[in-house]
């Protein structure tokens, strides 16, 4: 396609609010009459709060009001969808599962070290402050458990006093037998029964005819998210309307969120948050629990209150990526082709709903080999330890992480290049994938397009020649070039757009996904303006802010937006011109198919100069009222979008639809990658010369916003590889990497010395444009990828677990074998 | 004021640890008591805490001298986003972790968080807010970073950005190395370093040229 924006640079509208420090965060706003809040944190993993005293801190001058557990409401959380759940059963003894409470804003039951107990009030922070340590809180310790592993063992702890482990969406108590943990001690999973299992085909039949089988058990880490902008929230109520500046990453779906934890109607609530500093999946709306705090408290007040959340806080009740430990076997032919698969995974959960972490793994694992034998058997063991939730691929660059150095040991052991067995084994579109439904039937790829990816980055990696060097010593430095296949979904649909041509000949795009800086709620509006001919700087897109009156749109997550958002887009604007058509047929004669559209006119076909201008039948629109102005809107529209057009009716010729284009399969993207390592066998220090990688994510929309999508994911990735992980106290649950500096992020140092990328560019054939979102397959590539190639440097045997820190490394060559820690968690 | 000699009650050299030690009682909670803050509208003329009373200095911010009343032991980061305004300063740790807060003191890149604010009375601080010409000229470095559409979130570019500022003029024409090393003082979460470096040399020529 031809496209005048599509497909090009631009420069986001935001841009010099940034560059000049005017673009504010939640934390930036300030309101007359300010309060702060603070919060009394859990010092102990688990307990039960059998008191609070806080009658001397009430008495403080300047103290204005506290806020308890039993003033906050719990909110059930939206089930998780996981397929691989069974039916819910009773587990070994027979026992009926309970269900697990929702987190709370605050507790007198905290689950883990750090949980908010209750929060104080105050004229300033360090009034607040020391009135939290004027409180009395007498705790009554409970049993815990911060390795699942430890809760799985007969006779465990048990994190939830409802049970350890869940069935379906319910705990229950499971242990392991004797014989299994011998099997933990040998530094295995067993392959025993789980509370979640799917299967396709006969994987012990398939085992029987494999040439070769790899039989591992592989271990990746939890980690925080570390956005850069802390949680922080500030309230204020204006006339029964709750004003809330939040730090969320979607906007539309927030307000219902934010009302349920906040005791208001979903109408009565103003998000106020156009800049966000970061969410990788950690700002989704069923995160915004704390928010109630200060909208609690200024209600309580009548005063605005701030919410000031520290880097340690932001550690507790910020979110963090599932832990999990694998065994997996696999079955391949001598061609190369997977034949089976059989994973037995469990997950460290959190003490709150269950993580769909373990279950994505599989589902991408699925997705990036298509064994048409696989098995897989899930447990999500409760864990007192802060709460779990999607971290920026989820389930999917824990598969790749732990997935990809596998297939590179059985491509040397079955003598099959690397890149190759990728190929053999990769999904075209069409191709089932995933978790078979009742009847069997499994989705398939709406179009994938890995094997093209891998091929070009093996050419412009120069992977033939490079390869040559693994194992390749200088002095004290050894070489190893790694590529890896990541996938991850990709796109939804069905949602609202929102367009508004004026009679100043201007397009407003209104849009409901938020900005965290990916850039798709400019790109996805770039989508509309190309449609209807606009040129970009006659455009504004109203974000951010929902007194503004936006759309139902898709999340800002789960890399939804520049599929979902999109097509939403183009709905609106086909919308907008279907009635720029009818308005030039009405004045100027004709039917409407007369007409077409360009250089912001509605003319004769064949005739440019004929017909009226965007400006012109913007205003016959709103002198037509009706459906041309927004006056009268579809009845499939969502209610969010329904409001907010009947609220800027009138404004301008309106389009505005729901996206009803429909899609058969699923929506996958992937990224090939691939990268060079030089590991310094005296040092254990290893650097990243190179890194490339190769996306499928349809039709390219903002090429440099794609760039800083897969190096961004990919250094993220790297730092799952490389540095980052959660470091438990295991007997007293206590957390010690709660900073930047002990579970450190990658820094400008960390990154490879190269870094290039390219996309295949093939549009996915069941979406308007073509595009498929591409942030989260992005991280597991970068991981995967350096993971592989550590282990073509060093040995496939020396490294079974994330991260790999230069001791791991240092401690196993020395040894000749490998030294890590076991299976344990956290440590 | 801006000459006003020193007294003991606000002592030059407060260490980051004594300060800490000051604002923390130890207790049984979990203690984060980082990123405090008392207004300097504060009701409370008498504090229950030691050290806590209010002074008011002059300092120069952006070319302007700026009178404020600050606590002994009050950061810079806090003088200058509740206080003075200047919110484009960011917190993203208050521990000197991220360099999110960073500013130029005397044209030296520092982490306002970890500055007590009275230590500066005789220098020069340059925030975002004031790295642009009066007429609104972006400076090199921000224009940089506009031509590369580099950073996303941005939570951390004000700091990125006068990081680089303030290297760029001790080392006019880095490699690609050297400036990666003169600015690793600051995290990017988005971890968009790549695109970072590409906008940052791109400064750097932008700066030599003018």
């Amino acid at each position: 396609m031809n496209y005048k924006l599509i497909g090009k640079n631009y420069q986001s509208p935001d841009i010099t609010a940034k560059v000049t420090g005017k673009s504010r965060y939640a934390e930036d706003y300030r309101a007359d009459g300010m309060l702060f809040a603070k919060l009394l944190l859990s010092p102990m993993p688990h307990a039960r709060v059998r008191s609070i005293d806080a009658s001397e801190a009430l008495k403080m001058p300047g103290v204005h009001a506290i806020l308890t557990a039993d003033e906050v409401p719990l909110v059930a959380p939206p089930v998780r969808g996981n397929a691989a759940a069974e039916e819910e059963g009773p587990d070994s003894k027979g026992a009926r599962g309970v269900p697990i409470k929702p987190e709370p804003a605050l507790t007198n039951e905290p689950v883990f070290y750090g949980q908010p107990i209750l929060a104080v009030a105050a004229e300033d922070e360090v009034t607040a402050a020391d009135a939290i340590e004027r409180i009395k809180v007498d705790f009554e310790p409970l049993p815990f458990c911060v390795d699942p592993l430890q809760s799985l063992r007969p006779g465990g702890p048990n994190a939830r006093l409802e049970g350890n482990v869940y069935y379906s969406t319910l705990a229950k108590t499971l242990k392991w037998t004797e014989e299994d943990w011998k099997e933990v001690e040998a530094g295995r999973l067993p392959m025993r029964e789980a509370p979640d299992t799917w299967k396709v085909g006969d994987v012990d039949a398939a085992f029987k005819e494999a040439a070769v089988i790899i039989d591992e058990t592989v271990a990746s880490q939890a980690t925080s998210h570390q956005c850069m902008e802390p949680r922080s929230s500030m309230a204020y109520w204006q006339n029964g309307k709750l004003f809330m500046h939040a730090s969320a990453q979607s906007t539309a779906h927030v307000g219902q969120s934010i009302g349920n934890w906040a005791k208001v109607d979903r109408k009565n609530v103003v998000l106020l948050g156009d800049y966000v500093g970061g969410g990788f999946g950690g700002k989704n709306p069923e995160t915004h629990m704390h928010t109630a705090i200060p909208a609690l408290l200024a209600k309580k007040t009548g005063r605005p209150v701030m919410l000031r959340i520290t880097r340690e806080e932001d550690n507790f009740i910020g979110r963090s990526r599932a832990g999990m430990v694998m065994r997996v076997r696999m079955g391949f032919r001598k061609d190369g082709r997977m034949i089976a698969l059989d994973m037995f995974v469990v997950q460290a959960n959190g003490p709150f709903a269950r993580a769909g972490d373990y279950g994505t793994c599989a589902v991408v694992a699925s997705a990036n080999y298509t064994p048409v034998n696989m098995r897989f058997r899930g447990t999500a063991v409760l864990t007192n330890t802060p709460p779990h939730g999607p971290q920026r691929g989820p389930g999917g660059a824990q598969s790749t992480v732990m997935f990809e150095p596998l297939l590179c040991q059985a491509a040397r052991k079955l003598g099959i290049d690397e890149v190759e067995i990728r190929k053999i084994n990769a999904p075209t579109t069409g191709m089932a994938f995933g978790v078979p439904e009742k009847d069997g039937e499994r989705s398939h790829f709406t179009s994938a397009f890995p094997r093209e990816a891998l091929e070009r980055g093996a050419e412009k990696f120069n992977w033939a020649e490079r390869k040559k060097r693994n194992g390749h010593m200088r002095g004290t430095k050894v070489s190893g070039v790694g590529v890896s296949l990541a996938n991850f979904t990709a796109g939804t649909i069905g949602f609202d757009g929102m367009i508004v041509l004026t009679p100043e000949g201007k397009l407003n795009i209104y849009s409901g996904v938020g900005n965290i800086g990916t850039l798709s709620v400019y790109d996805t509006a770039r989508v509309a303006a190309e449609m209807l001919d606009m040129p970009w700087d006659k455009c504004e897109v109203i974000w951010g802010d929902t007194s503004k009156h936006l759309p139902w749109s898709s999340r800002q997550g789960g890399s939804q937006t520049i599929h979902g958002t999109s097509r939403a887009n183009y709905a609106a604007a086909a919308d907008a011109k279907q009635k720029l058509q009818e308005i030039a047929a009405k004045d100027l004669g004709g039917s409407p198919d007369d007409y077409a559209i360009g250089n912001q006119r509605v003319f004769r076909k064949g005739n440019p100069g004929s017909g009226m201008s965007y400006a012109q039948a913007a205003q016959r629109a709103i002198a037509l009222g009706g459906r041309f102005d927004g006056h009268e809107v579809a009845q499939d529209l969502n209610v969010v979008t329904k409001e907010s057009a009947k609220a800027i009716a009138g404004t301008g010729l309106m389009g505005v639809a729901k996206d009803n284009y429909g899609r058969k399969g699923n929506t996958q993207s992937f990224v090939a990658s691939f990268a060079e390592v030089e590991v310094d066998v005296e040092t254990g220090e290893y650097k990243i010369l190179d890194y490339l990688c190769v996306a499928d994510c349809g039709t390219v929309v903002n090429p440099r916003g794609l760039e800083g999508q897969l190096h961004g994911g990919a250094i993220q990735g790297i730092g799952h590889t490389r540095s980052q992980k959660w470091v438990y106290d295991q007997e007293y649950g206590i957390p010690l990497a709660r900073r930047f500096h002990y579970n450190r992020p990658p820094s400008i140092l960390d990154i490879p010395e190269k870094m290039d990328w390219d996309a295949v560019n093939l549009p996915d054939s069941q979406t308007p444009i073509g595009a498929k979102g591409i942030a989260e397959a992005a991280v597991g590539a970068g991981a995967g990828a350096v993971r592989c190639a550590l282990a073509a440097a060093i040995g496939d045997d020396y490294v079974r677990r994330t991260p790999v820190g230069i001791d791991m490394i240092l401690a196993s060559v020395e040894a000749k074998q490998r030294v890590d820690r076991g299976l344990t968690f956290n440590v | 004021m801006e000459n006003a000699p020193e007294t003991p009650t606000t002592p030059r050299s407060v260490s980051r640890r004594q300060f800490i030690q000051g604002v923390i009682a130890a207790g049984v909670t979990a203690s984060t008591a980082t990123y405090l803050y008392r207004g300097s509208g504060s009701v409370l003329s008498k504090s229950s805490l030691a050290g806590s009373t209010e002074r008011l200095i002059t300092i120069n911010v952006n070319g302007q001298a700026r009178h404020v009343d600050v606590m002994k032991q009050e950061t810079l980061a806090t003088t200058l986003r509740y206080k003075l305004g200047l919110a484009g300063t960011k917190l993203g740790c208050d521990r000197s972790e991220c360099g999110a807060c960073t500013v130029l003191i005397d044209d030296v890149p520092r982490y306002s968080c970890s500055v007590l604010t009275h230590t500066v009375r005789d220098g020069k601080v340059i925030t975002i807010e004031g790295l642009a010409a009066p007429d609104g000229k972006l400076h090199p470095v921000q224009q940089a970073v506009v031509d590369h559409q580099a950073f996303q979130c941005a939570f951390c570019m004000s700091g990125f950005i006068m990081a680089t500022a303030g290297y760029l003029k001790t080392n006019p024409n880095p490699t690609r190395a050297q400036l990666a090393h003169g600015i690793s003082g600051n995290l990017c979460r988005c971890a968009d370093y790549n695109k970072i470096l590409n906008a940052m040399m791109h400064a750097g020529e932008l700066m030599r040229r003018t």
